[in-house]
């Protein structure tokens, strides 16, 4: 216990009188704009950021489609596709993904422990504020000359270490920072979720009580801080061969280029799992929720998270089967990464039993996390077909990859980051959203993303190289289908932006459990309080997932519920 | 790191009157989070778990460097002198204990002794740093001198930024400790200062084992 928590409230002369509402304090829309310790607040910027960056990738995404839809390189020249590429899938990871869900983190982990706040508030502020600067480094790598790197978000020596123009400031050197800065704020938000989840749980709440979701971010974050090290250690090498004259990764002066491949992989495979286990924890909330049962397998779905943290340590090597790596470590690589895939499948098996004979509610949040669902299996079935050492030499660095990482990233995490946003938007702006818009986003985004990223795998298999402005006429049938979609995805961002923000400015006031939930989060008034349950956190008396059960989730439920309606 | 300077530390029985230099002066909106417990301990042993682990991968990647680059040590380079190392690792190694005395000086309440091993522990730091700089000076090779070179320096620099990084921390408890009721009685910075320092000692054992002690190919 600190010192500070023995002073008594009495003494403290600012209960004396309320001050009046400054820049930085709740109720005031500009909180958003400040450095504002509080995680609710965090949260929301993190998201809006991302978002923001989600129409960037986007529109880079949209240019290269715009491209892809004929064969021969017309619309831009072949180095600004590089630039293209590289800055779209940077982007998408760096500065959407990792945010978003960093947003997420921040939003959900206090309530449904029932913690005040982060653990590291001022930290937790910092991390937040890092992202924008990250954010700007990245942009202005089109400004300087010679354009943004164009090595692909690999950033694989050699292409990533040759600076052809010679200029001290290039597009490469701020990729590398860029990705330095976001590597620090990820460790920070790391060590703060972590220590959140480990030490700041309600009373009651052991760890078999605790809601997936929490799960998943724990052992999603412990991936940040095993695997980021060891992607700095690789970038700091990578930055010194292209600034310092070193020869790390360069084999003419005695380096080893594929140590690089190692460094990043051993990293950024874990990454993926970074960013689809929460979605894994996403889907465990939401499916009980609107299939009114309780989630099958609570305990073997929590351990395997896990698991999952584990072996995607040790399976990196499949990103280098055609990397001139030894025939041994393909064999050992191949059977890691399809163990990878029996924790996954068991994840699988549980949310379908958990839909199995349920009362399913198809609102936006929940056709999202079904289609998530569906698309998993797809990607997960191309991504074992992958695991095959002579398949990915067949097809590996073509289309067929591209579609299968879409479907994960896009189909499936993309789909529950926005499930998740409709789903728990009116807890934290206090507001309905519109389920008509919703279901309309959801239309477009299904159809589009298949459009988009379905073809792909038929490309891929007749041997269409990724990255790469033209291409045989043979393949065109599949990149007019794929430019479609991506056309498609453009559109069904105006329903969704319209919806959240203009439900946000005047849609119908949220009570405080739309959704007949279960969880600590929901015993809160929405918008919850700055500081959640404050002093009075419930004790939590059963686990969660109740569904149909009957049990209270905490001691004196009641009284929670009314004091939530109250306020 | 801000985190360092949030035990808002208060002498038991005093009230929580605002201190007119501690942080909870700032009235900004991180003010109503003093009152919670604080989990900086925690958090720093996360954070050093995780940075070790940069060390293990560049550890491993000078371990794969020596053991099958084609060009090692540069053309007319025999190796590294040992000597100056040596008494600079015992010196570096011994300040982990006498860093421990401080710690528990401070335990005892006894600030007077503390400060006394603190500022030793921060000289034999010093003189560390100063005795590495000296030998980067003297060395026949450069940074861009082959991979050897090359992680000599990444390794041993990116090492002497941790130990500098202890030194400027170290300083910046030692003036707080000047100001009575900021550092005592619970020092929770202070321990995590000197965990870190334990950590770059650990550190440095290796390092200087795998490049120093472990020299032929
Ligand atoms: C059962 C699960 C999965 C298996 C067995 C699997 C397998 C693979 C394999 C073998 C590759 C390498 C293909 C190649 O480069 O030739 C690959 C690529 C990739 N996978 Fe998966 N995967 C799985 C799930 C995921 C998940 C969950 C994500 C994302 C969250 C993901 C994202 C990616 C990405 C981004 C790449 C391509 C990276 C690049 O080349 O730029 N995969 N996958
Ligand atoms: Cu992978």
């Amino acid at each position: 216990m600190a010192s500070s928590s023995t002073t008594s409230p009495s003494f403290d002369p600012r209960m004396l009188k309320e001050p009046p509402p400054l820049p930085g304090s709740p109720g005031s829309w500009r909180r958003y704009f400040s450095f504002n310790t509080d995680a609710k607040v965090i949260g929301i910027q993190y998201i809006a950021v991302a978002l923001l960056f989600l129409l960037v990738g986007g529109l880079l995404a949209m240019i290269m489609r715009g491209e892809l839809i004929t064969p021969p390189a017309d619309l831009v020249d072949p180095t600004v596709y590089n630039g293209l590429y590289t800055m779209h899938g940077t982007v998408m990871l760096f500065l959407f993904l990792f945010p978003v869900l960093n947003g997420f983190n921040n939003l959900l982990i206090p309530p449904m422990i029932g913690a005040p706040d982060m653990a590291f508030p001022r930290l937790n502020a910092l991390a937040f504020w890092l992202f924008p600067v990250f954010g700007v480094i990245l942009m202005a790598s089109f400004l300087v000359p010679g354009g943004p790197s164009g090595s692909g978000w690999w950033a694989y020596p050699p292409l990533s270490t040759q600076n052809p123009l010679g200029h001290a400031l290039n597009g490469q050197l701020l990729w590398i920072l860029a990705v330095a800065v976001s590597g620090v704020s990820s460790i920070m938000g790391a060590v703060n979720f972590c220590t959140t989840i480990i030490r700041m749980r309600a009373p009651g709440m052991g760890w078999f009580k605790m809601p997936i979701f929490c799960w998943t971010a724990l052992a999603a974050q412990l991936i940040q801080l095993m695997g980021l090290p060891v992607l700095t250690a690789g970038a700091v090498m990578l930055l010194f061969d292209l600034s310092f004259g070193t020869s790390f990764f360069k084999p003419e002066g005695g380096g080893d280029p594929m140590l690089y491949q190692h460094f990043f992989w051993f990293y950024s495979h874990p990454a993926v799992y970074v960013m689809a286990l929460p979605i894994f924890g996403v889907f465990s909330e939401l499916f009980p929720v609107y299939a009114r049962k309780p989630l099958f397998g609570y305990k073997v779905v929590a351990i395997a998270s896990f698991a999952i943290t584990v072996l995607s340590l040790i399976v990196w090597v499949h990103h280098m089967f055609y990397s001139g790596t030894p025939q041994w470590m393909r064999n050992v690589f191949m059977v890691t990464t399809m163990l990878i895939a029996v924790p996954t499948g068991i994840k699988v098996f549980a949310w379908i039993a958990t839909l199995w004979r349920g009362s399913i509610r198809l609102s936006t949040p929940m056709l999202f996390c079904l289609a998530g669902l569906f698309n998993f299996i797809f990607a997960g079935i191309t991504g074992v077909m992958l695991a095959t050492v002579p398949v990915d030499i067949h097809v590996g660095n073509t289309y067929f990859v591209v579609g299968h990482f879409h479907y994960v990233i896009f189909n499936m995490i993309t789909f529950g980051v926005f499930a998740a946003i409709y789903h728990w938007f009116p807890k934290f702006t206090g507001r309905m959203y519109y389920e008509g818009l919703g279901k309309l986003h959801f239309i477009l985004t299904f159809i589009g993303s298949t459009l988009n990223f379905l073809p792909m795998h038929w490309a891929g298999l007749m041997g269409m190289p990724r990255r790469v402005a033209s291409y045989d006429p043979e393949f065109a049938s599949a990149n007019v289908l794929a430019s479609l979609g991506a056309f498609l995805l453009g559109v069904a961002t105006i329903p969704f932006l319209l919806n959240i923000v203009s439900s946000w400015v005047r849609g119908p006031k949220a009570p405080p459990n739309p959704w007949n939930a279960i969880g600590l989060e929901w015993l809160l008034p929405s918008p919850p309080p700055a500081e959640n349950f404050e002093e009075d956190v419930p004790t939590v008396i059963s686990g969660p997932y109740g569904y149909g059960l009957g049990r209270p989730l905490v001691e004196d439920q009641e009284r929670f519920e009314r004091r939530a309606l109250q306020t | 790191m801000t985190s360092l300077s949030q035990p808002a530390a208060t002498p038991p029985g005093t009230p929580a009157l605002p201190s007119p230099i501690g942080p909870e002066h700032d009235p900004g909106p991180s003010h109503a989070h003093g009152a919670h417990p604080d989990h900086t301990l925690t958090g720093f042993v996360i954070f050093l778990a995780s940075e070790s682990l940069i060390f293990l991968a560049l550890f491993v990647g000078y371990a794969v460097f020596k053991s099958s680059a084609p060009l090692w040590l540069p053309a007319g380079v025999e190796g590294l002198e040992v000597r100056e190392p040596l008494i600079n690792t015992v010196v570096l190694v011994s300040s982990s204990l006498v860093i421990w005395l401080a710690e528990r000086a401070l335990h005892r309440q006894r600030l007077g002794e503390f400060r006394a091993w603190w500022l030793l522990t921060m000289a034999m730091g010093t003189y560390f740093v100063v005795g590495q700089a000296i030998e980067w000076q003297h060395l026949p090779f450069g940074l861009a001198s082959g991979v050897f070179g090359a992680s000599f320096y990444l390794l041993t620099g990116f090492h002497g930024l941790h130990v500098l990084t202890g030194l400027a921390l170290m300083a910046f408890f030692l003036v707080r400790s000047l100001r009575p009721g900021l550092v005592l009685p619970e020092g929770k910075g202070v321990v995590a200062v000197s965990l870190f320092w334990h950590f770059v000692d650990v550190i440095w054992v290796v390092l200087f084992v795998l490049t120093y002690v472990w020299q032929r190919r």
